[in-house]
């Protein structure tokens, strides 16, 4: 055991040491979309938790991290700031003159989701299946719809604009703490994830998942159970929201549509339901992809630029991942060493492996 | 359990791959940009970022037409040709900071035109600030674009003022007394415009209930027909209704089969021809303010601009071309001034912008970087956009 | 509110109710045979519109037969989707196919974007639907006589179909199960094929009443109607056809209600929809006329 502590230690020591490279290395473009590779990965790993491990279909997750984003940048802007903003409508007392520190901001903004996630899980989470998907799908709706009216809290259409990015790393003041913060973010998420997916509780997830009668018969509460993974997935949502508003500096609700939602239920589709590697892999990789389909709008190779373009190959990419390999890239298992050598092995020992 | 904890160590191997990966990506790319250090020597690069593609395609669309032809008739800077780099911001926010930070890292453009939609520009906001790359919006007209930002600019005029020409005009000319207010709620240039439309309105009139009904609706909402009743049994003389062209015409289109015979007023968005198309014999009456008109050239680049767009595209051009047109013309022109492709120069040139003959009227910006100019009221007539009036900014 | 006023509203409340209800009948229909959200069902309409709207844009042919064509090219492009997109998925998990549904409607939509162009085109409404009529000072387009018919044509012809023929029967067996009707020599290939015709056929219908009632064509104008219309089929109890019609006239109704007695409450018009689908989904989780059936595995 403490063998396996020192070699995640030296692990966590290696990754620090790559993003240091990466911090001085990369353009800020780069450093941009590493950034939001990060947040991608805490989205799509928490999504996992409920769709995936839990086997609940729930479309509500960009609601989740509208609450998270919104919370956090009303916490962190300062109150001159909020007054530029609110040119409208003032902001309503005391959200006004508050101004907190990055890290608390971060906490509260993954807590009000939580208790968001609480709200539409305890009445949604009775309902199974497609139900549970349209419902879900709903709340997200009127939470963004909500955000839209309320112009007193959320400044309505106009959305937050100049919302600080933490300029300090715990205490260390580096040049670019941001990508700090995001990393160290998804990497508790997905050392969470996995603590949690290998206690009983995750045990009971994924009972749920297999199958609810014999679950129930076996004297797992269903019910609560469901809500805890529904609150648990939606604390991170508001996380990555939170660190999401923090790189992009400006948000409104118009962000926040269902279209996000899918966005990451498709990387976790593809990723592999019920498979956290899978979700990083496929977050990072679909992230990165993105961009790089970007030169497909611009007319590359002699083809003309065709707006638009860039989307139907990223969905027709999509379709054929979901048609060719049903279960994802990872299915429901994680990487392992094992496999990995297997894989590099098989040409070698190919005869051996199909004894 | 051993086995599982191993699993998490083995993903935080792959992490430290895939940040290997990508730093390594990072890394050659970093190196393309010196290469073209050469390139940028013959090629002074303008990025150009704008909604191509989704909600405001439209929209981005047409001030692209207006760039490209100035980029046409204008190829040239110090002897050096000028390039057009566009990027789609795909009418969202995240994309619209990912295509302006690839602009100034990887294209090394030395300025930036753009975007169509406020929001999509304030994403761009503490990009181009922070990297000191001047930027120039052509039609943003939120306020929030400029405020606080040395680095961003634009040649149109902004919502206050709009709002207050257009309560003007509903209490001077309509003479009303009473208005009703309908808009897109879910839209940054609506809700400004209609705020600053009720506060003039209410101080024209002096009556602080002069504005009798104010209804929502959301963006890509088709069917208005709840709202526009609601606004009119409030009995208004006037109803204001600032949203895109694409709902407003429907909006007008409603009311008219509804039975309600109001006048319709709004604002610069729907000088579109499609807004013609589409609202048919409905629209007829409808009266809003604009940037620009065709049929008064404004000043003699406007000539110019108005043959060329007409040869080229073979149609009448729209404001938002014209507001293109112009920012690239001030980009270029501040180019010039400061004979040096440091954008830092370049931002000083702009700022200094004063008495600049564009396409859509002559620009001279302020201490925040907006331009100070005449606003242009047009009504629709036997299917046309015609020219009724120019109100020039209050001093 | 005076009479008048408020016939008015319930007149648009029913216009819009009973396109509501159109689009949901096709929805209802795939859904209660397959078991599939065809999340795609939007964007027929949106396919359905643009082709009706070219084809006498192009070829400058009389409005009804260019609605003919609209129907058959969006019949055959619902098949074409089936075979490709859902076929190869149907001993997958649930979700999977819902991916794939979203896909598909992802990719329409783009292609909408790169084949049709952004700006919205103006859709021609033939004289005859778009005439204005003044009844006891109530004003109403007549599209919306229109509407109501033919909806109530649809669903009896629907209702013949699944019931009285013999498809129709074929079609209720594979809805009970795929495995026991193919053995009882139901080609059940060729019925979901059926199916979604039938199912993108009643798009294409939605989709052109749409147009001449909103008549303006944009790539994501399936959008809205697509969700709404969905949440009329659930309200009314998924599958169930008479369900989706009530479904859609309920929820016309509603957001013109709502906006009508609480003008203030207007921005919020699109959570309507989305709150009448939680609280019939927490009262009476199998909609209204929804009769309990037990999951499939």
């Amino acid at each position: 055991m403490s063998k396996k502590v020192i070699t995640s230690l030296i692990l966590i020591l290696i990754t620090i040491t790559l993003l240091i490279i990466a911090q001085n290395n990369l353009d800020s473009f780069s450093l941009r979309i590493l950034n939001l590779c990060g947040i991608y990965v805490i989205f799509a790993v928490s999504m996992n938790l409920i769709n995936g491990f839990t086997g609940q279909l729930a479309l509500g997750h960009a609601g989740f991290i509208a609450v998270g984003a919104y919370s956090y940048s009303l916490l962190v802007m300062d109150p001159q700031l909020k007054e530029m903003n609110f040119f409208l409508k003032p902001l309503i007392a005391p959200l006004n003159t508050v101004h907190w520190p990055f890290l608390p901001a971060l906490i509260l903004a993954g807590l009000m989701a939580a208790l968001a996630g609480f709200l539409v899980g305890a009445p949604a989470l009775r309902l199974r299946g497609d139900y549970l998907a349209i419902a879900t799908l709903g709340f997200g709706e009127i939470i963004r719809i909500i955000f839209t009216n309320t112009q007193s809290i959320t400044n309505g259409s106009l959305g937050l604009k100049g919302i600080p990015a933490p300029d300090k790393f715990l205490f260390f003041s580096m040049k670019n703490s941001l990508m700090w913060w995001v990393w160290i973010a998804a990497i508790i998420t997905v050392i969470f994830h996995f603590l949690l997916i290998d206690s009983s509780y995750g045990r009971a997830f994924k009972a749920i998942r297999e199958d609810e009668k014999a679950a129930q018969a076996m004297g797992i509460a269903l019910f609560k159970h469901k809500v805890m993974a529904m609150v648990i997935s939606s604390f991170f949502a508001g996380i990555g929201g939170a660190l999401l508003a923090s790189l992009i500096g400006t948000i409104d609700p118009l962000m926040f549509r269902f279209l996000l939602t899918f966005n990451i239920l498709l990387i976790v589709v593809v990723g592999g339901m019920g498979s956290i590697s899978g979700s990083i892999i496929s977050a990072i990789s679909i992230t990165i992809l993105m961009e790089v389909l970007r030169a497909l709008d611009q007319g590359f190779m002699g083809l003309p630029a065709l707006p638009g373009l860039r989307m139907v190959v990223f969905a027709l990419l999509l379709m054929s991942v979901v048609l060719f390999y049903p279960k994802g890239l990872m299915g429901n298992e994680e990487l392992s060493w094992n496999k990995l050598m297997n894989l590099l092995k098989k040409p070698l020992l190919l005869k051996e492996v199909k004894k | 359990m051993m086995f599982r904890k191993r699993n998490a160590l083995i993903l935080l191997v792959t992490f430290l791959i895939l940040s290997l990966i990508v730093a390594g990506c990072g890394g050659n790319k970093k190196e393309e940009p010196k290469k073209e250090d050469t390139e940028t020597s013959e090629v002074i690069k303008i990025g150009v970022f704008e909604p191509m593609t989704n909600a405001n395609a439209a929209g981005g669309a047409m001030e692209v037409e207006g760039i490209q032809l100035a980029n046409d008739l204008y190829p040239e800077v110090l002897g050096k040709k000028i390039k057009l780099v566009i990027a789609d911001n795909k009418s969202d926010k995240v994309e619209a900071a990912n295509a302006v930070t690839r602009l100034v890292e990887k294209e090394k453009v030395v300025a930036i035109i753009g975007s169509w939609g406020s929001s999509f520009s304030m994403a761009a906001g503490p990009i181009v600030k922070e990297n000191k790359i001047p930027a120039v919006a052509a039609s943003a007209t939120n306020p929030l674009v400029t405020k606080g930002n040395d680095y961003y600019f634009r040649v149109c005029f902004i919502d206050p003022f709009q709002g207050k020409v257009m309560a003007n005009y509903a209490f001077n000319q309509i003479g009303a007394k009473k208005a009703a207010i309908i808009k897109e709620v879910s839209n940054d240039y609506a809700v400004g415009l209609a705020k600053f439309f009720s506060d003039e309105f209410v101080k024209l009139t002096g009556d602080p209930k002069s504005i009798v009904a104010n209804v929502d609706y959301q963006t890509n909402d088709q069917e208005f027909s709840a709202q526009l009743q609601a606004a009119a049994q409030a009995n208004p003389d006037v109803i204001f209704a600032p949203g895109n062209f694409t709902e407003s015409a429907l909006i007008i289109k409603q009311a008219r089969e509804q039975g309600i015979d109001i006048p319709i007023i709004g604002g610069d968005t729907w000088e579109a021809p499609e807004f013609l198309q589409i609202g048919g014999e409905a629209v007829e009456g409808a009266v809003f303010s604009t940037f620009f008109t065709s049929e008064v050239p404004i000043t003699k680049e406007s000539e110019k601009f108005l043959a060329e767009y007409r040869k080229k595209y073979n149609e009448e051009p729209s404001s938002v071309a014209a507001l293109g047109y112009d920012a690239y013309l001030v980009i270029r022109a501040a180019i010039e001034k400061a004979g040096s492709t440091d954008p830092v120069k370049i931002r000083d040139e702009i700022a200094k912008t004063k008495d600049f003959v564009g396409a859509a009227g002559i620009i001279t910006l302020d201490e925040n970087g907006d331009a100070v100019k005449s606003a242009v009221i047009k009504k629709v007539e036997n299917g046309k956009f015609v020219y009724q009036a120019t109100v020039e900014p209050s001093k | 509110m005076t009479l008048e006023l408020f016939l008015q509203h319930m007149v648009n409340g029913i216009s819009l109710g009973s396109l509501y209800a159109l689009i949901a009948i096709g929805y209802t229909m795939v859904y209660g045979i397959l078991r599939l959200i065809n999340f795609a069902h939007g964007d027929l309409i949106m396919i359905a519109a643009y082709i009706a709207f070219y084809s006498v844009a192009i070829f400058s042919i009389p409005w009804y037969l260019s609605f003919i064509i609209a129907v058959l090219f969006t019949m055959a492009l619902g098949i074409m989707i089936e075979r490709s997109a859902y076929k190869p998925l149907r001993s997958s998990p649930r979700i999977t196919v819902l991916i794939s549904a979203i896909g598909v409607s992802f990719l329409l939509q783009n292609l909408g974007i790169v084949i049709f162009g952004g700006r919205p085109k103006p859709f021609q409404v033939p004289e005859l639907f778009s005439k204005v009529y003044e009844i006891a000072g109530v004003n109403i387009v007549s599209i919306t006589f229109f509407i109501p018919i033919i909806t109530i044509v649809l669903l009896l012809g629907l209702i013949y179909l699944i019931n009285k023929t013999k498809v129709g029967m074929a079609m209720r067996a594979v809805a009970k199960d795929y495995d026991t009707s193919s053995l009882m020599g139901i080609d059940v290939n060729k019925i979901i094929s059926t199916t979604f015709g039938v199912g993108s056929g009643l798009a294409a219908v939605g989709g052109v009443m749409w147009s001449m009632k909103f008549p303006q064509l944009i790539p994501f104008m399936g959008v809205i109607p697509g969700l709404k219309c969905f949440i009329a089929a659930v309200v009314g109890g998924i599958g169930n056809i008479t369900g989706a019609v009530i479904g859609g006239f309920l929820l016309g109704l509603g957001e013109i209600l709502l906006v009508a007695f609480l003008p203030e409450l207007s921005g919020y018009r699109d959570a309507f929809a989305f709150i009448l689908l939680i609280l019939i989904l927490l009262l009476k989780p199998t909609g209204i006329m929804g009769e309990k059936i037990a999951e499939k595995v």
